[in-house]
């Protein structure tokens, strides 16, 4: 029974996303290292609330970028253990599209996730309200280029000893733009002024991110499962 | 006409390319180097607005230039041997990470040693520093997962992969004075036009850097061998060249 | 003239560290070169030596 092209797209995200549910320990866990992460900041630095309000662009991004980290470890692992990986690969459909599918249902349970959840982490914060619209869709932009980074990282990094380690020290410095422009918008949203420059220069990476870490990702796919 | 080209496929070839090259890339390096010293250091006139400080160019911009230079190399290098899988590119860019990243640390610091007295900070996270500072991290990420691997062909490749897709930070690097407001200033040689430094200031400089490129071109050689030899110890050609 | 070249015009203190950094990088690339190609031709040698053991043996 041969398959197309968009029926296995699905069929894959679908197994993503039921697998994930089925342990939603799993998934919570970086939403709750967000808000720790979050929270460590003001009590070590012991500041009013409004004084965070100054940092809490930096914070929020800083968490949210470390909190997607925990999780994309995940992304490849379990099924390069138990030889799905080698499975799917085999089995006919473009190996691109796997990857796509993959990532897609990484980030709705973990870049998604983080965007729903920010709200609650910005009030923490001290983060206005009004700035929750630019501040949620520079989060969904930035966790989209993210997920995609981080395949191309976790790709390479299968089954490796320490592998995590070296999957932050590839994915961060590559990450530093989405970390900058992503905070400024934030806290152009927060002071009032227009945050359209750094919010399109956010949308261009993560354009420019889907278009070609795809290729990317497939190619360190196939250098690990050589 | 191109088999000289095709030959550079080869180990062996390249083993005795390299090698024979190394002295006279030395020498022609040393050359350069000396001259552009002593006319930087002793002879080119001060700047009116920094003083002697200005002569920190002289190592400073070098540095900077070769620091991307030897990765656009590496990753050149790296995309030759992922796509026609040629050993020899996977050498090439092993030898060169190291290298570059020293390279690279360089420039950071010989810059905050110029920027304390010009700018009055030894560090600033202005676009030019940090997209230059993350350069350095891509360079130790590479050298990182290259060694992280048990089996060596396969962390040839997974670092090739690396290396190619942080190539994207060196356009940044170059650009970034002109698309941000930055700190650091504009590009002064490397632009379109003619260059913005009289030549008495100019020559030395353009010596360094002719230098500095000489000495990467004979260190890569150097470096070059070694990886060949670990690359290739079952190969009969590398019998032949350890007897010597 | 002498006085002036080594005070760089006082700025003496960021200019010969800043040279000398450059100069310690130079140098730690030659000597790290050598070291990676010695001990490349040492496991090379050794390897032939066990090759060579190997088929004396047999």
């Amino acid at each position: 029974m041969t398959v197309g092209s968009w029926e296995a797209f699905v069929l894959i995200v679908r197994r993503e996303l039921v697998l994930s549910f089925r342990r939603p320990e799993q998934l919570l866990q970086p939403l709750v290292f967000f808000l720790i992460v979050t929270t460590l900041f003001p009590l070590g630095l012991s500041l009013q609330l409004s004084l965070l309000r100054d940092i809490s662009p930096g914070v929020l991004w800083t968490a949210a970028l470390l909190s997607s980290l925990l999780s994309l470890d995940a992304l490849f692992k379990s099924d390069a253990d138990d030889g799905t990986l080698e499975q799917l690969s085999l089995s006919g459909q473009s190996l691109t599209l796997i990857v796509v599918a993959k990532t897609c249902a990484h980030w709705l349970v973990s870049g998604a996730a983080l965007v729903v959840v920010s709200p609650i982490v910005a009030t923490a914060l001290g983060i206005p309200v009004a700035a929750f619209a630019t501040m949620m869709l520079s989060l969904a932009l930035g966790t989209v280029t993210l997920s995609w980074l981080g395949a191309i990282g976790a790709g390479l990094t299968i089954g490796l000893r320490r592998g995590n380690v070296l999957l932050s020290l590839i994915v961060l410095p590559l990450a530093t733009p989405l970390l900058i422009f992503g905070a400024a918008a934030t806290e152009r949203a927060i002071s009032g002024s227009s945050a359209v420059g750094a919010m399109y220069f956010l949308a261009s990476v993560c354009v420019f991110t889907c278009t070609l870490a795809p290729l990317a990702a497939t190619a360190a796919l196939r250098i690990t499962l050589e | 006409m191109w088999t000289w080209f095709y030959k550079l496929a080869s180990p062996p070839h390249v083993f005795r390319v390299a090698a024979a090259f190394v002295p006279w890339l030395l020498g022609v390096a040393a050359l350069a180097l000396g001259y552009g010293l002593i006319d930087g250091l002793a002879i080119a006139p001060l700047d009116y607005q920094q003083g002697d400080a200005f002569r920190m160019i002289y190592v400073h911009v070098p540095s900077a230039i070769l620091s991307l230079t030897v990765y656009t190399v590496m990753a050149a290098a790296s995309a030759v041997a992922l796509i026609w899988r040629i050993k020899v590119g996977h050498a090439v860019a092993a030898a060169s990470a190291p290298i570059g990243a020293s390279f690279t640390l360089a420039a950071l610091v010989t810059g905050s040693l110029w920027g304390r007295p010009m700018w009055g900070t030894y560090w600033a996270w202005d676009p030019r520093l940090t997209s230059e500072l993350i350069l350095l991290f891509l360079y130790v990420g590479v050298m990182s997962l290259r060694s992280a691997f048990e089996d060596p062909a396969r962390g040839d490749r997974a670092a090739a992969l690396l290396a190619v897709v942080g190539v994207v930070n060196v356009p940044i690097v170059h650009f970034s004075v002109v698309w941000w407001n930055s700190l650091h200033q504009g590009a002064t040689v490397v632009r379109l036009g003619a260059p913005k430094m009289p030549g008495s200031m100019l020559w030395p400089l353009l010596a360094m850097w002719l230098g500095f490129m000489l000495f990467y071109g004979a260190v890569l050689c150097m470096r070059l061998q070694g990886e060949l030899l670990n690359r290739e110890r079952q190969a009969l050609w590398v019998r032949e060249a350890i007897k010597s | 003239m002498s006085s002036g070249f080594w005070s760089m015009g006082g700025y003496a203190r960021y200019v010969w560290p800043c040279f000398g950094f450059a100069g310690v990088v130079l140098g730690w690339n030659l000597w790290s070169a050598r070291r990676v190609v010695a001990a490349a031709r040492l496991r090379a040698r050794r390897a032939l030596e066990m090759a060579l053991a190997e088929d004396a043996s047999r």
